[in-house]
C-alpha cells in the first residue's frame, strides 16, 4: 500500500528514518530543477536541495498535517532561493568589472552526436535566451510560473506558497506569461499572415 | 467579457482548469475578438517553448551527502529539558539583575519615614489645637471630681451641726 507524502511526514515525526528516505527520493529532482531554474546555478541548487531536506528533517518534530506536503516543501525551497538570489545579487555588485563574463551557469550538455556544431550552438544560445526571459521575471512572478509550468500545480497551492489570494495569482501568473510572450516574441509570435498575391515589401 | 477580464480566466482556460461557466466565457469572447485570441494562441506557443529548457539530474552523490547531513545533526537527549532554552535562560539572568538591582537600592529607615509622616500633618490645625489643649498647664490648677467632692462635703457636715443645733 502506497502511503501519502503526509503520512510518510507523520511515520518522519515517529522517528521512521526511511520514510524520510522516501521523500527525499521522491522530491530530490524536482526539488533540484525547481531551485536550478531559481538560481540557475546547478551546484548552488545542489546546495540548496540539500538544506530544504534538512530543514524538513529539522521540523519534523513540529510537522503537522495542516497543508499538503510539498507546499510545505516548496515553500522552504521558495524562501531559501529567494535569498540566495537577493544574496547573489548584492554579491555581484561587488565583483570587478575585469572579472570574466558568465554566460550560463548551466552544465555542460554534450551535443547529440547526430547534431551538427552550428546547431548545437543555435540551441545553446536558444536555450539560454529563453532561461534569460524567465530569471528576468520579477522574483514573485518567476516563482508562480515555476511552480505552474513545471511542478504542475494547482492554483490553491501556489497561492499559499506565495502567501496570496487565488485571484490575485492568475493576475500574476497572466502578467508573467505576457511578459515572457513579449520578451520571447522571436520563438512565440505568430506570423502575419499575407493573402495570396501581396508579397512583403521589398 | 472585456478584454481586460480575459488576465483573470484566460490561462486556467488554457491549463484546462477551468470551470465549464468560466471556458464558456472566454471562448465566447475569443470568438468575438482576434487580438484576444492571437495572444491565447501566443500563450500556447509559449508553453511549448518552454518546455524545450531542460532540467538537470541530481548528482549521484546526493542523497549521500543529505543523509551525512541528516547523521551530522545533533541527537535528542532524554536530559535535554533540563538544558535551559537561550531565550529562558536569558529571561532568567535578566530577572536575576532586576532582583540583584532592586535589592541594592535604598531602604528608607522608621524614623524617617516618621519625620516625613510628621512634616505632612504638622501643620494641620485641629491636631495643633489638641496638642495645645493637652499640654496646656492651666488646666492642671483645675480641682478634679473628688476635689471638689471632699471640698464639699466637709461644709455640708459643718453645715448639719448647725442645723441640728438650731433645731
Amino acid at each position: 500500500m502506497t502511503r501519502s507524502d503526509v503520512q510518510l511526514m507523520l511515520d518522519v515525526k515517529s522517528g521512521d528514518e526511511e520514510s524520510f528516505g522516501i521523500l527525499l527520493r521522491k522530491y530530490r529532482a524536482p526539488m533540484v530543477n525547481f531551485l536550478y531554474r531559481m538560481v540557475r546555478d546547478a551546484a548552488t541548487a545542489e546546495d540548496l536541495a540539500q538544506e530544504v531536506f534538512l530543514r524538513v528533517y529539522r521540523a519534523r518534530k513540529q510537522y503537522s498535517p495542516s497543508a499538503k506536503f510539498t507546499t510545505w516543501l516548496f515553500r522552504i525551497a521558495t524562501n531559501l532561493a529567494l535569498n540566495s538570489v537577493r544574496d547573489n545579487r548584492h554579491r555581484q555588485l561587488d565583483v570587478s568589472i575585469d572579472a570574466p563574463i558568465e554566460e550560463d551557469e548551466a552544465p555542460m550538455e554534450l551535443p547529440a552526436r547526430e547534431m551538427r556544431i552550428d546547431d548545437y550552438m543555435a540551441e545553446r544560445d536558444r536555450m539560454a535566451f529563453i532561461r534569460n526571459a524567465i530569471s528576468a521575471l520579477p522574483e514573485k512572478q518567476r516563482v508562480a510560473v515555476l511552480l505552474h509550468k513545471y511542478e504542475e500545480m494547482d492554483y490553491g497551492e501556489i497561492a499559499r506558497i506565495l502567501d496570496c489570494s487565488e485571484s490575485a495569482l492568475k493576475s500574476l501568473l497572466f502578467r508573467a506569461y505576457e511578459t515572457l510572450r513579449v520578451q520571447l516574441a522571436p520563438l512565440v509570435t505568430q506570423p502575419v499572415a499575407h493573402p495570396p498575391g501581396e508579397g512583403r515589401p521589398s | 467579457m472585456k478584454c481586460e477580464d480575459l488576465s483573470k480566466n484566460l490561462i486556467a482556460y488554457l491549463d484546462r482548469r477551468a470551470n465549464s461557466a468560466e471556458r464558456s466565457e472566454v471562448e465566447e469572447h475569443l470568438t468575438a475578438c482576434a487580438t484576444c485570441a492571437t495572444r491565447a494562441e501566443e500563450f500556447r506557443k509559449l508553453w511549448t517553448v518552454l518546455d524545450e529548457v531542460p532540467g538537470i539530474e541530481p548528482s549521484f552523490a546526493f542523497d549521500a551527502k543529505v543523509r551525512q547531513r541528516v547523521a551530522a545533526e545533533p541527537k535528542p537527549r532524554w536530559f535535554r529539558w533540563l538544558v535551559p532554552q537561550p531565550r529562558i535562560a536569558f529571561s532568567m539572568a535578566l530577572l536575576l539583575a532586576l532582583c540583584l538591582w532592586m535589592a541594592k537600592m535604598p531602604v528608607e529607615s522608621p524614623a524617617t519615614i516618621k519625620a516625613q509622616d510628621f512634616e505632612a500633618i504638622k501643620d494641620l490645625g485641629v491636631l495643633e489645637n489638641y496638642d495645645v489643649l493637652t499640654k496646656f498647664d492651666a488646666l492642671d490648677e483645675l480641682p478634679s471630681g473628688n476635689d471638689t467632692q471632699q471640698q464639699t462635703a466637709p461644709s455640708d457636715s459643718q453645715q448639719n451641726p448647725d442645723d441640728g443645733g438650731g433645731s
